[in-house]
């Protein structure tokens, strides 16, 4: 009995709601949101795998992939996930100015991966590479579209919530908001594992 | 000394998976520039899914998180590797 009471004082010391499951329905629903993820991308790398052969008169994917440089960006993105992780951690020890300074370095890193796709999407483009070029071109622009908006979308949430941190303006559970945010994040970067191995590393 | 705590690693111990992660991406990198043989499509197959159990069990908690959440990512990740694979497999993909 006494335990309760204190745990449903600590809870609310967050911030958080006493649920029936004793878990965050946020954060479940934030799995159950990347568990129907997995439907989205798998259909979008499935069609890739069924079309990447499918060049038409456009270029080959192994004659326009710049390994080096797509390499570059995975690596920006998977030490954005460190930085993302550390600012959930920072955010766990209630330490404001490292939170911030995380989720702003995540942001830059996840902005110079956005970055780094427009650019190779201009270079293929230029290259003759275009959105109805091929069934290649087409699944290949959609699929690596798709995840760059997402990541897109991730920046604009960690600035945000970088913003309201900021403003002192968090309602709930702070430390549980960066940790939601940072599974999105997370996702995003584990999308982009899946991405790199089987669109850029296995010849079509 | 512990890397784990209530919440997960500690920043140390996060910045060791970030590194073992790093090593992973380079020998990725590695299969490109060197002949692996017919150890090329395993041995990528095998470090993807090494790295994206290592992000999903530790940067995003799986590991130390309830079940429930592990049930709700796994099942939407399992029901898509199904529909797909069954998907590609009647379009001959595998053949």
């Amino acid at each position: 009995m006494a335990d309760t009471a204190v745990h449903e004082a600590h809870d609310a010391g967050h911030g958080a709601h006493v649920t029936s499951t004793g878990l965050s329905n946020n954060k479940l629903a934030m799995w159950l949101f990347l568990g129907s993820e997995c439907l989205l991308f798998g259909g979008l790398i499935s069609t890739y795998m069924l079309y990447r052969g499918r060049v038409a008169n456009g270029p080959h994917p192994n004659q326009i992939y710049d390994i080096p440089f797509t390499s570059v960006s995975s690596f920006v993105l998977l030490m954005s996930s460190l930085t993302m992780v550390l600012a959930v951690s920072a955010a766990q020890r209630r330490n404001d100015q490292q939170t911030n300074l995380w989720l702003l370095v995540t942001a830059l890193l996840g902005s110079t991966f956005v970055g780094g796709q427009v650019y190779e999407f201009t270079a293929f483009y230029r290259e003759g590479l275009g959105f109805t070029t091929s069934l290649f071109s087409s699944s290949f622009y959609t699929l690596t579209g798709f995840h760059g908006v997402h990541v897109t979308v991730g920046v604009i949430m960690l600035l945000v919530t970088r913003s309201i941190i900021q403003k002192k303006r968090v309602t709930g559970d702070k430390a549980e908001s960066v940790e939601i945010v940072g599974l999105y994040w997370h996702f995003v970067d584990v999308v982009w594992i899946i991405i790199f191995t089987l669109v850029y590393l296995i010849p079509a | 000394m512990s890397t784990a705590t209530e919440h997960g690693l500690t920043d140390g111990g996060y910045i060791k998976v970030a590194i073992i992660l790093a090593i992973i991406t380079a020998l990725e990198v590695s299969t490109y520039y060197v002949d692996f043989g017919p150890f090329f499509m395993p041995s990528l197959m095998i470090m993807m899914v090494a790295k994206f159990i290592i992000v999903v069990s530790y940067f995003m908690h799986l590991k130390f998180d309830s079940k429930l959440f592990s049930f709700m990512f796994y099942a939407g990740l399992v029901l898509a590797l199904g529909c797909y694979f069954a998907a590609l497999a009647t379009f001959q993909f595998f053949s």
